[in-house]
């Protein structure tokens, strides 16, 4: 017989939370999410701006990693020639599950000003993107508002990665 | 798929183009006697078919066939040290051939030179690799861009686009939306041409809007569920405003409101 009893109902102030898994879980995830370092044009130099001291991303989590392996963010950053769209591809199939796609700025989403031959017309034609992120290029403070749009997607989705199976290719 | 069939300059229709309008030329002034670029002319001596100046740069017209010792020569005995272009013109509509030039620095008279030469369709050309190491990236760039084949260059690969890529982007008779290969590149190369149907074709207008996808569109006033069928119309959902926070002010508001109006 324990000699001190602990009444969990009435002490607020002992060291236990009450959760479910999803959240917890979803916690986890939408605050430690680390992007794939994968600028492709002048977007990249706002990204690479977003991840430095100024808007320091570390702060919210988020560290650019240099391998798919490790990364569970996509972060799309400018023009995608069609002779580069096989190996966004295999980057992300290389990425581990689950993983987010943001597509940044206008080349990404539409090919942009980039109405041509070689230019892949929109990046969701070979992934499948959770946020469009628009502008030209977004400043730091718009992938910074992407990024926390994910987190609360993050959030508000279930922890088993059913969600997943509709990323095998785009639905419209 | 489709054959590709070539039609004339169809980049042309991608732009508006002024019926009236008359391109402006460069004159071409005569060689003087007695300048730098006379002793070039008389040095490349039997090459030269054509000799004039355009900008202050000479311009020399030599038969395709003799590229490689014509530009030796210029090398050699002129001082044109450098190779810092060469490209080619699609003339196919006009002429049936390709007007190509390569650009020429001499370092220590601060000169320009180009040699242009035509060469037919189907024709192949001397690489000047041998002269110049510049040449190498150029010339693949000419077979990438235009399909002409250069002889006795070390490496003819395509240079800036894929290695199956079908087509010349820079030959006028290439559409610059591409052609159906182009369009669906990315799609056949990564899943498949199966999949171009769940794919879809590329939207290239960005701003379309269609009146009938109610899974990316929302007509404000007559808003209806995510994908629902509208092809015979739908009905009218008015706006309906907050009392606390909006005020519809062509309702009657209330007594005060009245008052003021």
């Amino acid at each position: 017989m324990a000699q001190h009893q602990v009444n969990y109902a009435s002490s607020a102030g002992l060291p236990i939370a009450l959760t479910t898994v999803d959240h917890i879980l979803n916690w986890g995830r939408s605050n430690s999410l680390w992007p794939l370092t994968y600028g492709l044009a002048c977007c990249a130099i706002e990204m690479m701006a977003s991840g430095a001291s100024r808007y320091d991303f570390d702060r919210m989590g988020t560290i650019f990693r240099a391998s798919p392996r490790q990364a569970d963010v996509m972060i799309l950053a400018g023009t995608l020639s069609k002779k580069h769209a096989e190996f966004a591809r295999r980057l992300y199939d290389q990425m581990t599950e689950p993983k987010w796609v943001i597509s940044m700025g206008s080349c990404a989403n539409t090919g942009g000003m980039f109405n041509t031959y070689a230019t892949v017309q929109g990046v969701d034609r070979i992934v499948p993107v959770d946020i469009y992120l628009p502008g030209c290029a977004p400043r730091p403070e718009t992938l910074q508002y992407a990024l926390m749009m994910l987190q609360k997607k993050i959030r508000r989705e279930s922890a088993n990665m059913k969600k997943n199976t509709k990323q095998n290719l785009r639905v419209i | 798929m489709r054959k590709y069939t070539p039609k004339d300059n169809v980049q042309k229709k991608s732009y508006y183009t002024d019926r009236f309008w008359v391109a402006p030329r460069i004159p071409r002034e005569a060689v003087e006697e007695g300048t730098h670029f006379a002793k070039v002319v008389a040095k490349m001596g039997e090459f030269v078919k054509e000799a004039y100046v355009e900008r202050g740069q000479l311009v020399i017209h030599i038969d395709a066939k003799e590229n490689f010792n014509a530009i030796k020569r210029l090398k050699e005995e002129c001082g044109y040290a450098q190779c810092s272009e060469q490209s080619a013109v699609d003339y196919l509509a006009q002429d049936g051939e390709f007007e190509l030039f390569y650009q020429f620095l001499n370092l220590n008279e601060a000169k320009r030179v180009r040699i242009v030469c035509r060469i037919k369709e189907n024709e192949s050309i001397e690489s000047i690799e041998p002269l110049f190491k510049s040449a190498n990236f150029a010339e693949r760039e000419i077979y990438d861009m235009f399909g002409i084949k250069i002889n006795n260059h070390s490496y003819m690969k395509r240079i800036l686009m894929p290695d199956d890529w079908e087509g010349y982007p820079l030959r006028k008779t290439y559409p610059l939306q591409g052609d159906e290969f182009a369009q669906w590149y990315e799609v056949d190369k990564i899943f498949g041409k199966e999949y171009r149907e769940v794919i879809g074709p590329e939207n290239r207008d960005p701003a379309r809007i269609d009146r009938y996808d109610t899974k990316r569109f929302s007509r404000v006033g007559y808003e209806v569920p995510f994908g629902a069928d509208i092809s015979e119309g739908e009905t009218p959902t008015p706006i309906e405003y907050s009392e606390t926070l909006l005020v519809d002010y062509n309702k009657d508001a209330g007594k005060q409101l009245n008052e003021r109006k």
